[in-house]
């Protein structure tokens, strides 16, 4: 067998329509009407106050742990958008103004935060999964899911989100393999932020680009400026027809940046530059939105400044209604299995007896020695 | 009534739950076209067609993973890990999503699936194809396991894990596969999850065990009686969670002595939590210190030793006798 270059089906393309001073690419630019833009706009606007006062929230010890999605609202945005209700999306835990886009309460976003269950039940009439923390697993259900949505032939589709360190999981990798190989109709975001905590991109992979692993997978990868929200928009909508038709699997790698920490729990500035974060804060992907916006005369500082005003009273409201929820102390039990096993209603039986005795009731320790618990229980 | 062996009654299930629910599907690793390295699958991509037979890449964290998600998507996928050893692999979506997700959304997205393996030692096969580690799995809140003995609850145990709305990890005993014939009912039987079988009542001694360990332990009964005129009870587990407590304990009631026997090691082993149990709800009952005939804590031997490192019928004698002589 003679020696050649091998010519690959598949390819990777670039797109960006908007630059970083909200500059148009007129022959890319979406048709989409006023009232729409204004949407999205508020869409991303709500994300970045949200993740705002969940950083005010976590250092006021209101919440835990946050892990905020600052500069990366376009990239996540883009995705949902295009969905319809009945498709699918899932979720890593950096796609807040997805989520709330898709309908998800902001109560309950911050009550998963607030360390409650509750906050991964998916609200009824959403089809979308929880936050998800194990980096890439979400890829192998998302897989799952788009199977469904193939073997049920009801045009649905669905997007799953991952980050640069999680395309160095296996399950990225079994995913995206099992996508390719059964045709799934499932778009992967890569959301790469440039950091994996305190790894840079380029130490996370040697690929030029993490779109270009779509074609060792036998399909296309798309590689987009993450904070033009024009273009997520447009890949990720092409991408979905696509899926949508029966073209199988893309993977978009969203190029953004983490402006923030990765979670609370660290401080970047012992791994990288306050250079390297003022450079991409010129990119931001809301301020060249809004600069594109003012251009089309779609929106003017007024009506920011009302949208600002509401937006604010809805972050407000929703940190009060998360604020009221009381998790029931026993409901852990209830949920283990569909029917408790004796085993466990025994152990509920100890657990009562256990607060029953902290709560002061039978013959226990007053309840003032652990008021958290006390209030709990009663 | 038909003669089955373990791997024709495992197929029976599976063909008689998938005739009755299009959303059943099977996922795994040469379970179509070859019908599976056991057979287990035998006819059923003919039956079903490769939508709900599926052969599947070489990925057990995927054949899990896929499944939790088209358990979301409202299907019921029987995932098969080739071997047990393999299913390591599946391990992190088995223990982060699909013995999590009822509880974390509260109801709202539940894990309806079953991972089949073959477990165990006794086919004089090559390295890590031979483990028992079903404690592993045990461990885990919000699975249940279940490992059958023979042909007939062999059938009915899948056919209760596949229906079961909860999550389920069901061990077959690879060495029982085509060890002997049962007679099994024509029409589909199922049976609860989670109660043992006092398979043989006795007077003297309780033995505990489960899967291929029941071999051994009814061979140890017979000649139990007949050399020794020691009564034996012989319970068999059926499932290591739920664990049948009152079983356990109301048989420990009456005999006053109990033997465990599993091929699985020692340290932290099923057996270990199986007298954790009768210490709590029967200890004055007890006449004689519990004894355990387990795998030992190494290593499983490769297949030319391992014969002499499985519990046989006489390591369970030594220890019934030591147990009811003491």
């Amino acid at each position: 067998m003679p020696r050649g270059k091998i010519e690959l089906e598949n390819y990777v393309e670039s797109l960006s329509i908007l630059d970083a001073e909200g500059n148009v690419d007129s022959s890319l630019e979406p048709k989409l009407e006023p009232q729409e833009l204004r949407k999205i706009l508020r869409a991303m606007l709500l994300a970045r106050r949200y993740d705002e006062r969940m950083l005010k929230l976590q250092r006021q010890g209101r919440i835990g742990t946050y892990g905020p999605a600052l500069g990366q609202e376009a990239a996540s945005l883009g995705p949902a958008y295009v969905l319809s209700k009945n498709d699918w999306l899932v979720p890593s835990f950096r796609e807040p103004a997805a989520m709330l886009y898709r309908g998800w309460p902001m109560e309950r976003l911050i009550l998963w935060w607030g360390g409650n269950e509750i906050g991964a039940r998916t609200p009824d009439g959403v089809r979308d999964t929880p936050i998800c923390v194990p980096v890439a697993s979400q890829c192998l259900y998302g897989a799952g899911i788009a199977w469904g949505c193939k073997l049920r032939h009801d045009g649905t589709v669905a997007v799953c989100f991952v980050g640069d360190g999680g395309t160095s999981e296996g399950d990225f990798h079994e995913a995206m393999n099992v996508a390719g190989a059964f045709n799934l109709p499932l778009v992967c975001i890569i959301q790469n932020n440039q950091w994996a905590i305190s790894l840079p991109r380029k130490k996370q992979s040697a690929a030029t680009t993490l779109a270009q692993k779509a074609i060792s997978y036998g399909f296309n990868g798309m590689q987009v400026d993450g904070n033009d929200i024009l273009a997520m928009i447009t890949a990720a909508g092409e991408a979905v027809d696509r899926a949508r038709r029966g073209g199988g699997p893309t993977i978009i790698e969203a190029v953004t940046y983490r402006l923030g920490v990765h979670t609370t729990a660290d401080d970047p500035k012992k791994y990288r530059t306050e250079e390297e974060v003022e450079q991409w804060k010129c990119r931001d992907p809301l301020s060249r939105f809004y600069k594109y916006l003012k251009k089309r005369g779609v929106l003017d500082d007024k009506a920011r400044d009302v949208m600002e005003e509401e937006i604010g009273a809805e972050i407000t409201a929703a940190v009060e209604n998360a604020e009221k929820y009381e998790p029931d102390i026993l409901e852990p039990f209830h949920h283990c299995f569909e029917t408790m096993p004796n085993y466990l209603e025994a152990q509920l039986g100890e657990f009562r007896a256990y607060l029953d005795a902290a709560s002061g009731g039978e013959g226990g320790a007053s309840g003032q020695d652990n008021p958290a618990l006390y209030r709990q229980v009663h | 009534m038909a003669q089955l062996t373990m791997a024709k009654a495992l197929n029976l299930a599976m063909r008689e739950a998938m005739a009755e629910d299009p959303t059943v599907l099977i996922l795994g690793q040469d379970v179509g076209q070859d019908e599976g390295v056991f057979r287990i699958t035998e006819g059923l991509l003919k039956e079903f067609g490769p939508d709900r037979v599926v052969d599947f890449p070489v990925a057990e964290s995927a054949i899990a993973g896929v499944s939790v998600g088209l358990c979301m998507a409202g299907f019921k996928p029987i995932a098969e890990m080739q071997f047990s050893g393999f299913g390591y692999h599946a391990f992190h979506q088995i223990e982060n999503h699909a013995s999590r997700f009822r509880n974390r959304t509260r109801g709202r997205f539940t894990c309806p699936m079953v991972v089949r393996m073959p477990y165990g030692a006794g086919i004089r096969a090559i390295e890590h194809h031979s483990e028992s580690r079903e404690a592993i799995w045990a461990h885990l809140p919000g699975l249940k396991v279940v490992i059958p003995s023979g042909p007939r609850n062999a059938r009915a145990l899948l056919r209760a894990s596949i229906f079961d709305p909860d999550p389920v990890m069901f061990y077959e005993p690879k060495a029982c596969y085509r060890a002997f014939k049962e007679e099994v009912p024509e029409q589909p039987e199922t049976m609860e999850i989670g109660k043992a079988q006092v398979v043989r009542a006795g007077s003297d001694v309780t033995i505990i065990s489960y899967g291929a360990s029941m071999r051994p332990v009814l061979e140890a009964a017979d000649e139990l009686m007949e050399e020794y005129q020691i009564d034996a009870e012989l319970i068999d587990l059926l499932s290591l969670v739920p664990l049948d407590t009152e079983a356990i304990t109301a048989s420990v009631k009456k005999t006053g002595r109990c033997v465990v026997v599993h091929e699985a090691p020692r340290n932290c082993g099923p057996a270990a939590e199986i007298i954790a149990r009768i210490v709590e709800n029967a200890l004055m009952y007890l006449e004689a210190p519990v004894q355990r005939v387990t795998g030992y804590d190494l290593v499983m031997p490769f297949f030319n030793l391992e014969r002499a490192y499985l519990p046989d019928s006489t390591k369970v004698i030594t220890a019934v006798k030591e147990v009811v002589n003491f």
